[in-house]
């Protein structure tokens, strides 16, 4: 499964937000955490912003703060604003698709495509934040280990 | 089976209203059955008294510590239940807790109770030895869907399949 870049930025973005809804944070600083270009992230911005996912403040301390409602907002209403998952039934023209195996090549592809939109229509903001937290425990979990198993291959190749 | 509609989620309760209901989660006793068929009717629109007797003589008669049916008491009233199993085996999966329905009735939801009741069955299940919780419902349901994610359930190595079943 893979996301367009502009619904990707969107995801970033917004998740970032709702992390502190009460922050104002800058383009630049999105731009930069994850590593995007703050031109194209301008441009996702406003969609969000037109759309009163997040409010834009100006001035010294300025930038975007979420407005939206995390336990209620999906990963899905977040996707249908830059892309669509599928096309419909009645607008595709690949061809063979009217063949029998264009059919039944059809029907698991669609099959795919559900279990897909099921999956981003029921996991709210609220709910990635929490797996956030959790990566991010995860993480720092690991992070000792990490530091113990460098200093020891660092130790080994030191000896003569 | 129920399933429909949101079981509840915390913590978006009225203060006032918590502190006039103390819960409890307790096993299902067979007084509990007419408040529970009304619940899943409300649901579902279809009243099914047959079959929830007969649900709560394999689950609710008691003494089996893998069969679960738990209701959340509030103050004498029954606004919740939940009902599980111990599932051993299945296709080579090892025992899991196995969730089969789960509903709260609409005017107690929004403040925690389906939560309550997922803890308290997890709790059941860890007991009977288990380390893993599974369910399944349509992929349409996307409200209850939201409940299990937002308790932390991600999507499992299994994948449910079905057909038709012709002459």
């Amino acid at each position: 499964m893979k996301l367009q870049k502009n619904t990707r930025l969107a995801l970033y973005s917004v998740l970032e937000f709702a992390i502190d809804p009460t922050r104002h944070i800058s383009a630049a600083e999105i731009a930069d955490k994850f590593g995007i270009s703050p031109h194209h992230l301008a441009k996702v911005l406003s969609e969000l912003a037109r759309a009163g996912l997040v409010e834009s403040v100006r001035g010294v301390g300025g930038g975007y703060r979420f407005t939206g409602n995390a336990r209620r907002l999906t990963l899905m209403d977040v996707i249908q604003m830059f892309e669509e998952l599928s096309a419909p039934e009645g607008d595709r023209r690949e061809p063979g698709e009217r063949t029998p195996v264009g059919r039944a090549l059809g029907a698991v592809l669609s099959e795919i495509d559900e279990i897909a939109k099921a999956t981003f229509s029921s996991i709210t903001l609220a709910t990635m934040l929490r797996l956030i937290e959790r990566q991010q425990r995860e993480e720092a979990a690991a992070a000792p280990q990490d530091n113990g198993r460098r200093k020891a291959a660092a130790v080994r190749s030191a000896k003569p | 089976m129920a399933m429909k509609g949101t079981p509840g989620k915390r913590p978006a309760g009225d203060p006032a209203r918590d502190a006039a209901l103390p819960l409890a989660i307790r096993p299902v006793r067979r007084t509990d059955l007419d408040p529970i068929v009304a619940i899943d009717a409300a649901v579902t629109g279809i009243e099914k008294r047959q079959y929830w007797h007969s649900v709560f003589r394999r689950y609710g008669a008691g003494g089996d510590s893998e069969r679960q049916f738990l209701v959340a008491d509030a103050g004498g009233d029954v606004v919740g239940f939940v009902i599980g199993e111990v599932r051993d085996w299945e296709f080579g999966s090892p025992p899991c807790g196995w969730v089969f329905a789960i509903d709260v009735r609409l005017d107690a939801r929004l403040d925690g109770i389906g939560t309550r009741l997922l803890d308290a069955i997890c709790a059941a299940f860890r007991r009977a030895g288990v380390r893993k919780v599974r369910t399944m419902l349509s992929r349409d349901n996307h409200l209850i869907l939201s409940f299990f994610r937002s308790q932390g359930m991600m999507a499992g190595p299994f994948i449910p399949l079905e057909m038709d079943l012709l002459h």
